[in-house]
């Protein structure tokens, strides 16, 4: 099945990306580019993202967003549909991992539009999900911090074997979500398996 | 051992719909239910069909798959289209009614796996009548949203998502 991949660029949408490519034929990438950094639905900055679709070797189609709640979501079907007419994809993969404010809205437009909706991270133990990628060889840096206990010595850090044990430790002591499930960090990845 | 029957038609949702329950579990074994037999019925001491995907109705078209579950004298859940196949096997009828995502519901009578429920998550595009000899334990302003009779309960929601007490009460305790 041909499969189109909700990419932001970050570690979860990687991820999903990763084991979706492991079963199906991944077509292309969508990215939609918010102009609201607040956005809930979609992951701010998206600044590398042509770089990465290239070392990806994927198509990636880049929708603008002004990002206002619920009409960002037209935009989103925009961007599922031209992929469905320009790549005839029967499916959307994303990153989802706990957030039913995302993933439903992204059903919703799924079933709408009459293809899949495949969320290979749902409800995955994020620590567990942090080994996952450490193991299959991913390296990530945190790109935007929003976390008390994340300071500024956090940002641009690369998260691997060595720097992943100090981030969770952290995130026990000052109680926020280690994978940054909550919007206390955004990640970029900057190595993985599929880079080409 | 609890026997997580699968309804999915493609692999990748295996991540989804069933390791989101087997997360939550000691001893059990996967089964696709195009693959079942009688013997893993047997060796089941509990059975938990699991929901699976909006697009996949391809259960619906082999209901002939589940006879067994009249037979079945130990504790069954069955999960959204579980659900469905529970109450469609005692000749209840199918509805179109979708919900998708947070939804609020009403507890209709007190039973020891649904008693707490409020918020659940909903993933579904079909609702079920309530089956003759089947009691209704809670509703959303939609459907019913979980029955049960005897050993058989099924819940229309996806408790691995808001409500994963329910899967581990289940397995622990019914």
């Amino acid at each position: 099945m041909n499969l189109a991949v909700l990419f932001s660029g970050g570690k979860d949408s990687t991820l999903a990306l990763f084991k979706a490519s492991k079963l199906h034929k991944i077509s292309c990438l969508i990215t939609l580019d918010s102009e609201n950094p607040e956005s809930y639905m979609f992951h701010t900055p998206i600044n590398q993202v042509e770089i990465l679709a290239k070392r990806l070797k994927l198509p990636l189609i880049k929708q603008k967003t002004k990002g206002k709640k619920e009409l960002e979501l037209k935009d989103l079907k925009k961007a599922i549909s031209l992929a469905i007419k320009k790549y005839k994809i029967q499916g959307v993969v994303t990153g989802a991992v706990a957030s039913t404010y995302q993933s439903s809205r992204i059903q919703i437009i799924c079933n709408e539009l009459n293809i899949n909706c495949f969320n290979p991270l749902w409800q995955r133990d994020q620590i567990e999900l942090l080994d996952e990628l450490i193991e299959n060889n991913f390296k990530f840096k945190i790109i935007k911090i929003a976390a008390d206990g994340l300071d500024d010595s956090w940002l641009n850090k690369i998260i691997d074997k060595e720097s992943l044990p100090d981030l969770i430790k952290l995130s026990k002591k000052h109680k926020f979500n280690p994978a940054g499930e909550g919007g206390e960090y955004e990640s970029e990845i900057i190595s993985c398996p599929l880079f080409k | 051992m609890i026997l997580i029957i699968n309804l999915n038609k493609y692999k990748l949702h295996d991540l989804e719909f069933i390791k989101p329950i087997t997360d939550l579990l000691d001893n059990y074994k996967v089964i696709h239910y195009k693959k079942l037999k009688e013997s893993d019925i047997k060796k089941a001491d509990k059975i938990i069909i699991a929901g699976t995907s909006l697009k996949n109705n391809d259960y619906l078209k082999d209901l002939k798959n589940f006879k067994w579950i009249k037979d079945f004298k130990e504790p069954l859940l069955g999960i959204c289209s579980g659900m469905q196949i529970i109450a469609l096997l005692h000749k209840a009828k199918l509805k179109k009614s979708k919900e998708i995502g947070q939804t609020q519901i009403e507890i209709l009578k007190k039973d020891s796996l649904t008693n707490n429920l409020n918020k659940v998550y909903s993933l579904h595009q079909f609702s079920v009548t309530l089956p003759k000899g089947f009691v209704s334990l809670a509703k959303s302003n939609k459907c019913i949203q979980a029955i049960k009779k005897d050993n058989l309960i099924g819940v229309l929601f996806h408790p691995e998502v808001f409500n994963k007490d329910l899967i581990k009460e289940f397995a622990k305790n019914i």
